[in-house]
């Protein structure tokens, strides 16, 4: 964000001129045909190759036969990657800026490894074996460590680097509590050593309408945050001689961004980098308005996930590579050069 | 560290002694060589106890006895055959990571700037676990790869942080993606292997010194010998280059080289001590902290660091033996707990006192 200051505020005090607005409104039903396009892709596509007629009928005249049930599954797996990344490219986004942190990422900050540490114990210590409840788990160990590398950062003089270290420490002290786990624990392990990767495999349809309330109740509150963000984006002074309510604010925005991402960690497994990349993708040509960069990161993060998805099946087949991998692959040299820039580097 | 510095110049009187000897002479710091014996002592007592304790508990004289060469044929057998191999190579890896650590800190010039956290250790793992998962590779196998991957990682690590020099944070950021990538890939090699591969895969991850002989203790010990003279001679620079580069180039400091020397240096010693242990958390972390807290003085302080690290991995392995019964949880779960713990609080002082 601190990168992008000088254009916000001019976005601030000269609203965009209507021939740009235009051009956003039409790049966002161009972002949904590539959602939708990317959508039947992920269902057409997979180990077992279908020929699309069968795919159509799967779609539309479901009658139990063989590729019926497989296009069911995808279409379930779809669902559960259009969900989980919008949420993850959501929070990533509202992390952003929150923290005005370009490095912000719900991986980087460490609320995954918390979400996972907090499942692992439950599958092991308290024999929780069913989604629904270990997603309350994975909600208490994203809030806990949320608010642990907010209050170590620095709190309110966190800066990206304090943040970032912060994150990557608790992760690293996290990360040792689940391998002393798997060791002690083999059967812990046959399942954790799946689910840690992070991955869309596991979808069904029960998946999907247990965490989908949640993803419903923190898109709604991130969406309706971006304008009091905006004004916080510009700094403590500014945002509150703007009339905004800064600790109402800042509690709701983590609040959302805890339960996208531990919504999306308990359905999936940790998967890193969504929520870092997508925001800045965005960002260049929305600009650091983010009641455009909000809709268009919720939009354009499933593209992200489902792409990765599809990619990670056709790289391996008739094996498929889980998302989390993928995404981490591709997100890696992504973030080194965000580094790189030497702006962020000396942030 | 700069209020560190200010205490130190104001007493220099009672903090250090020149020695001299005919052509030589040695500026001394008292407190940091007070210090240093007094680790190697407890280093060495640890050794003693460890070596005695485990399924047929040896008490300490007998331990003594049989090391010079006096004991019976059954205490001489587990003594120097099973249990002080173990302990060498324990001391050892403590030796390299609390060196390395010391390194890593002090050119990134970040407490946390450490092989765990840049993805050293990570690499080593995605050695390993490619020879334990795709090979089912020997243990010689497993600690070849581990020395490899270590070393792809540190060279990676390096290039993708130069841009004219390399930066103390863009060092510790990039580490931190290079880390991120390699993680996923060591996951989906876990994915990939069978439960048993798996399993072994995971022990080794910890870090453990169950069942070392002396085969690992000798490559090992020919290391620190080549690089420990290489790294003291160079850490005149090192202490010059905590002022900032531009200060160093001033008092005639070669920064790039003498960095780029000691980094290959740090990424050796880290690599091989992972290849020969696993990667055992935190050690390389906290080894040098601890050490900087006792001696009080500035700089990187390298050789209280180095005895610090081989004084933790010692007594770290004999507290999982008495704790969780032999061999049961490895040494790594030890100092992955206390080092985990002891990194929050560091955090939290190092903000209060506005060091990172």
């Amino acid at each position: 964000m601190l990168v992008d200051s000088p254009p916000e505020q001019r976005a601030e005090t000269a609203p965009a001129p209507p021939t740009r607005r235009a051009i956003r409104v039409l790049g966002l039903f161009a972002s949904v045909a590539l959602l939708v396009l990317v959508a039947l892709a992920s269902i057409a596509i997979g180990a077992k190759s279908l020929p699309l007629g069968d795919v159509w009928h799967g779609l539309f005249h479901d009658s139990g036969t063989y590729a019926d049930v497989v296009v069911g599954d995808r279409i379930s797996r779809t669902v559960l990657g259009l969900l989980a990344g919008a949420a993850l490219g959501l929070s990533g986004a509202v992390l952003q800026a929150l923290t005005r942190n370009p490095l912000a990422d719900p991986g980087l900050l460490g609320i995954n490894a918390g979400a996972s540490a907090a499942v692992v114990t439950a599958i092991t210590y308290f024999g929780v074996t069913s989604l629904s409840g270990y997603v309350w788990f994975a909600f208490a160990g994203a809030a806990v460590v949320g608010a642990l590398v907010w209050f170590l950062g620095g709190s309110r003089g966190a800066t990206p680097v304090r943040l970032a270290l912060a994150g990557t420490a608790i992760s690293a002290a996290l990360y040792g509590y689940l391998q002393a786990v798997m060791i002690m624990d083999d059967a812990a392990l046959s399942k954790m050593r799946f689910w840690t990767v992070g991955s869309l495999a596991s979808a069904t349809g029960s998946t999907i309408t247990q965490v989908a309330p949640f993803f419903a109740v923190g898109t709604v509150v991130a969406l309706l945050l971006a304008r009091p963000l905006n004004a916080v984006a510009m700094g403590d002074d500014t945002a509150r001689a703007l009339g905004a309510n800064l600790n109402r604010t800042r509690a709701l925005a983590m609040l959302s961004a805890t339960v996208l991402c531990g919504a999306a960690t308990a359905a999936c497994g940790p998967i890193v980098f969504v929520g870092l990349m997508v925001p800045h993708v965005v960002r260049s040509f929305t600009g650091p308005d983010l009641r455009w960069i909000l809709p268009y990161a919720t939009i354009l993060s499933p593209v992200l996930l489902l792409g990765a998805d599809v990619l990670g099946r056709l790289i391996a087949r008739p094996a498929e590579l889980q998302v989390g991998i993928v995404t981490a692959i591709i997100g890696g040299p992504v973030f080194i050069h965000l580094v790189r820039r030497r702006r962020t580097a000396q942030l | 560290m700069k209020a560190q510095r200010i205490s130190a110049a104001r007493v220099p009187a009672l903090r250090t002694r020149a020695v001299r000897t005919g052509g030589l002479s040695l500026r001394l710091d008292l407190r940091a060589f007070t210090v240093v014996v007094l680790l190697l002592v407890c280093a060495l007592a640890a050794s003693v106890v460890l070596i005695g304790t485990g399924d047929f508990p040896i008490p300490a004289g007998d331990v003594l006895k049989t090391l010079f060469g006096g004991g019976d044929a059954g205490q001489e057998f587990i003594v120097n055959e099973l249990r002080l191999p173990r302990v060498l190579v324990g001391l050892l890896v403590g030796a390299s990571l609390g060196l390395g650590g010391a390194l890593f800190q002090s050119i990134s010039r970040n407490p946390l700037g450490s092989p765990d956290v840049l993805g050293l250790s990570q690499g080593s793992t995605a050695g390993a676990l490619v020879m334990i998962v795709l090979f089912s590779g020997s243990a010689t196998a497993v600690t070849l790869g581990a020395l490899v991957g270590g070393l792809v990682t540190g060279i990676a690590i390096y290039l993708l942080a130069w841009k004219q020099g390399v930066h103390g944070y863009r060092l510790v950021l990039v580490g931190i993606g290079v880390s991120a990538v390699v993680t996923a890939v060591n996951g989906y090699l876990l994915t990939k292997a069978d439960l048993v591969d798996a399993a072994r895969a995971v022990v080794w991850m910890t870090g453990s010194l169950n069942g070392r002989d002396w085969t690992q203790v000798w490559p090992l010990l020919a290391l620190c010998a080549v690089l420990l003279p290489l790294v003291l001679a160079n850490a005149r620079g090192l202490r010059m280059m905590e002022m900032g580069d531009d200060v160093s180039y001033a008092l005639g400091v070669r920064v790039e080289r003498v960095r780029l020397l000691l980094m290959v240096a740090a990424v050796l010693l880290t690599a091989a001590a992972t290849a020969a242990a696993g990667p055992v958390g935190f050690v390389a972390l906290t080894a040098p902290q601890l050490a900087r807290r006792l001696t009080r003085s500035p700089g990187p302080n390298l050789v209280p660091s180095l005895c610090m690290g081989a004084t933790l991995l010692v007594t770290a392995d004999w507290v999982s033996q008495r704790a969780f019964g032999a061999d049961q949880l490895p040494v790594g779960v030890v100092t992955g707990v206390l080092g985990g713990v002891y990194l929050l609080w560091l955090l939290v002082t190092e903000r209060k006192a506005g060091r990172i």
